[in-house]
């Protein structure tokens, strides 16, 4: 909370008080840029240059078995396109999740276990909103803007109550912060697990959504120029406009520190959750061999020893031998 | 139950009241600062030097976790932290379980031993931290910089004491992993850790000693060909003392068509025997041309739980013994961790074993394409098919005292997707079968507490917190559907979930799958049946005309 607010103090000092817009419009985003796809990149290559040496799905559901037996084909996937279902439900709908119980101990001792979908209630509008709003944040870069954003965007905008447009995406990420964070700060277990680097990305998305939203519902951001910005940023032309407004220098400021923090943190979940092997592999290990590529050489014990060792107690008991 | 073991009243209150969250109570520290408290009850016997030497691990010494200096080597920082780097490149699983945790809380409730003992490190999520800190203490740029502020730790001996107590407190059952949003395994941790350990020579004897019983004799007990034959040879004297039928097991014989292996548990251990009659009526009944190894006696696997070449070392054994009896493929017995092996990790490891066939039921005729390249078939898949063909003659009112409910196995459930099979089983040869809560079966099924290497009688304590959530859905089929009997398809389930039926509801007894099945068939040329399997009376019916089925 306190490194949110020294950030957002960074970035205000430094466009409204010393003026140096260059140094956060272009300079920085750039800068941030990098940072998140070489980050992005080795991060992918630091975990695929290890070997996956053994297939360890975790099965949720019967396997296929015997041809009458009906199989689970999305829990207990048998090829590769079971396989790619399995992991779309995990990635886009949170699969495993939408199974969580809450576990109560009741007097006798007894256990109870109960539903318990708040956290992928949260975790899912979270996400999801997180997504509609990069989308619309598109029309900046794009030109014309194309149908599916627009689109989103007309969705997005259906309880429209007044002007300007209130997103309904905007609402929803606010209170799935707000419950994440709340269920951090208050949830017993989860707070007693809970790092620095589990808060410090809730505080500083809120700071970016919050910015977004005074730029758009109270001081009226001139549009144009950010617009103007955003082209000059994908054209490598190099130029700011002047007057875009100390909060929305907060706003990029902190949207650049989230990019660039992102590859380094427990963030990279998102690219981690493709290469799960308990959910990423098919369970057929029995069906194809999976080859491991440091198979260690073990010397066995082998037959011939054991006959030589046990030969006399064998043949007392008249356990056939190789060598009579 | 030895003495000094907490009285289950006691237990029970203690789980109830004392329980940290669950019970309403917030632990007063951080859990970096919880102290770890070593005292009998809650950590098993360390391997004993002799053992250590045997397998060629390092540090073979005398210790116990009670002593305040383990006696490490000196370099046990240095060892530590190039290990684990260099698994970091062997296993990308570990990198991704490292990187990708959001600590969202989902897994925090759903491990049987935070449920049993309220202790905060035993969330799966901690429990993962406790590598998870140091890889980020040592390893990453934030966590060197800034410590304790983004969960960074430095690696002391204290961890190294913390990582065996919560490492030997998790049974590698991968229910956390079914609610992960990531599938973050805590059993590929839990693995990892026990593996870093034996570098340093922490480790249990109660896996290491069969692990060095196995690779010498075959079998986890260290039992030798000739008392392993005598043993076997007595189960058949009873199963014809029971029903007047002699079943006739053969042993290392070259050309049968099925080498037959299942965990040792089975010929040895009460109730396991019981199960092992159910197999051999069975194999009798359908004339089942098989035979049974005294090389590769055991089906368990002691080195899943120890290091991946342990694991392959011991496993190797049935594709050698396989190929050298001239069998056409492989049939396994029931046991949990056994098929974890079998079924993801035997093919990578040992095969591809070329010189088997595609298994084919010679009975049904019907092909198991789902094992076509391994080519062993789990019992279940077996008996169902012979079954759903209708190629058994059984009674099934034969089984009307027992009144059941299905334990699924953590990984024939979590690792295999084996869970419609003996259910079918089942209810065609029990008429009384009753499921547990829905939360706490199949896919959510509660791990009996002391799986993995961790039943011993030293860790009572802690196995009977484990197993409290298990018994607890049993004690709720028990009291609602008068239940009497817990079903499961595995060999260290029958014999840590009858400690803990003991202890938590002593009216429910532990039953493999195909004792029951045994407990059911007609034999040809059988005395009349008065008695199951373990000598107790069946029910009244009418005998003689079964329904045919």
């Amino acid at each position: 909370m306190i490194l949110l607010i020294i950030l957002i103090l960074i970035a205000w000092v430094g466009t409204a008080l010393a003026g140096l817009e260059t140094l956060f419009g272009l300079v920085i985003p750039y800068v941030a840029l990098i940072l998140f796809i070489a980050g992005f990149l080795y991060r992918i290559y630091y975990w695929s240059r290890s070997p996956v040496p053994f297939r360890i799905p975790t099965t949720c559901g019967q396997a296929k078995s015997l041809d009458w037996i009906k199989r689970d084909r999305f829990e207990s996937p048998s090829n590769l396109f079971e396989t790619l279902i399995r992991m779309a439900m995990e990635i886009l709908l949170f699969r495993s999740l939408f199974r969580n119980t809450k576990a109560e101990l009741k007097p006798g001792p007894n256990l109870h276990y109960g539903s318990n979908k708040w956290l992928w209630l949260g975790g899912m509008v979270f996400h999801w909103t997180f997504l509609v709003i990069i989308l619309r944040h598109y029309r900046f870069f794009l030109e014309p803007i194309p149908f599916v954003i627009s689109l989103t965007e007309k969705i997005d905008s259906f309880f429209q109550v007044a002007l300007p447009i209130l997103y309904l995406s905007d609402i929803l990420i606010l209170a799935a912060l707000t419950f994440l964070i709340l269920r951090r700060i208050f949830g017993g277990p989860v707070r007693y697990m809970s790092l620095f680097q589990d808060y410090f990305p809730l505080y500083l998305i809120s700071g970016i959504v919050l910015s977004g939203m005074m730029m758009r519902y109270l001081t009226k951001t001139d549009i144009i120029k950010v617009k103007q910005l955003s082209q000059s940023l994908i054209h490598f032309d190099f130029t700011v406009p002047s007057g875009i407004g100390a909060i929305f220098y907060i706003h990029l400021f902190l949207v650049c520190v989230l990019v660039s923090y992102f590859p380094y943190s427990k963030l990279m979940h998102m690219g981690g959750i493709f290469f799960s092997p308990t959910r990423n592999l098919a369970n057929n290990s029995r069906e194809k061999r999976h080859i491991n590529p440091w198979n260690p050489d073990v010397k066995i014990r082998t037959y011939h020893d054991y006959e030589e060792d046990f030969r006399d107690k064998m043949i007392a008991s008249g356990i056939p031998l190789d060598k009579d | 139950m030895a003495d000094g073991n907490p009285k289950k009243a006691d237990l029970a209150k203690s789980i109830e009241t004392e329980s940290l969250f669950l019970g309403g109570i917030k632990p007063d520290k951080e859990w970096t600062e919880l102290p770890v408290e070593f005292k009998p009850g809650n950590f098993n016997y360390p391997t004993k030097p002799d053992i250590i030497e045997k397998l060629g691990f390092p540090n073979p010494r005398k210790w116990t976790p009670l002593d305040e200096d383990w006696k490490l080597p000196e370099n046990w920082k240095e060892i530590i932290l190039q290990a684990l780097k260099d698994r970091l490149e062997k296993n990308r699983a570990l990198k991704l379980f490292m990187d990708t945790c959001v600590r969202c809380g989902a897994c925090a409730d759903k491990c049987h031993f935070f449920l049993g003992s309220g202790d905060p490190k035993n969330m799966p999520v901690i429990r993962a931290e406790l590598l998870r800190s140091v890889y980020r203490g040592e390893f990453t740029r934030a966590g060197k910089i800034l410590g304790k502020m983004v969960g960074g730790r430095k690696l002391t001996k204290e961890v190294i004491k913390e990582w065996f107590m919560y490492f030997y407190q998790c049974t590698e059952c991968r229910r956390c992993s079914v609610f992960c949003p990531y599938g973050i395994d805590t059993a590929e941790i839990t693995m990892l850790g026990r593996e870093l350990l034996h570098l340093l020579g922490v480790n249990i004897n109660w896996i290491l000693e069969p692990v060095v019983n196995c690779d010498r004799t075959g079998n986890h007990l260290g039992i030798e060909p000739h008392t392993f034959k005598q043993v076997v040879e007595s189960l058949v004297d009873d199963v014809k003392e029971i029903t007047g039928v002699k079943v006739n097991p053969t042993f290392n014989r070259k050309g049968a068509e099925i080498l037959f292996i299942t965990p040792s548990g089975d010929v040895f251990a009460d109730p396991g025997i019981y199960t092992m009659m159910g197999y051999m009526l069975l194999f009798e009944h359908i004339g089942l041309d098989y035979t049974i190894s005294t090389y590769s006696s055991e089906g368990g696997n002691f080195g899943s739980f120890t290091t991946p070449e342990m694991m392959k070392k011991l496993n190797a054994k049935m594709y050698m013994e396989a190929e050298r009896l001239g069998v056409k493929w492989i049939l396994g017995g029931e046991c949990g961790h056994m098929w974890r092996v079998v079924h993801q990790y035997m093919n990578t490891m040992n095969g591809p074993a070329d010189f088997l066939e595609v298994p084919v039921s010679p009975i049904t005729g019907t092909p198991f394409s789902n094992a076509k390249s391994t080519k062993m078939v789990h019992i279940a898949e077996f008996t169902a098919d012979l079954l759903k063909n209708e190629k058994l003659k059984f009674d099934a009112r034969r089984n009307n005292h027992i009144r059941t409910t299905f334990h699924d196995s953590c990984n024939p459930a979590r690792a295999m997707g084996l869970l419609e099979e003996p259910r079918y089983i089942l209810k065609r040869v029990v008429n009384n079968f009753h499921e547990m809560p829905e939360n706490t079966i199949r896919e959510k099924t509660f791990c009996c507490g002391s799986g993995s290497g961790l039943n011993t009688g030293e860790y009572m304590e802690t196995r009977m917190r484990g197993g409290f959530a298990r018994a607890n859905a049993v004690q709720h089929v028990h009291d609602k559907h008068d239940v009497n009997t817990l079903t499961t398809i595995c060999a260290i389930d029958r014999v840590t979930l009858k400690a803990a039926m003991d202890y938590w509801v002593p009216d429910v007894q532990v039953a493999g799958l195909h004792e029951l099945v045994g407990n059911a068939l007609i034999m040809e040329g059988e005395s009349e049946r008065t008695e199951d399997l373990r000598e107790d009376e069946l029910e009244d019916f009418e005998q003689g005309e079964g329904k045919d089925e």
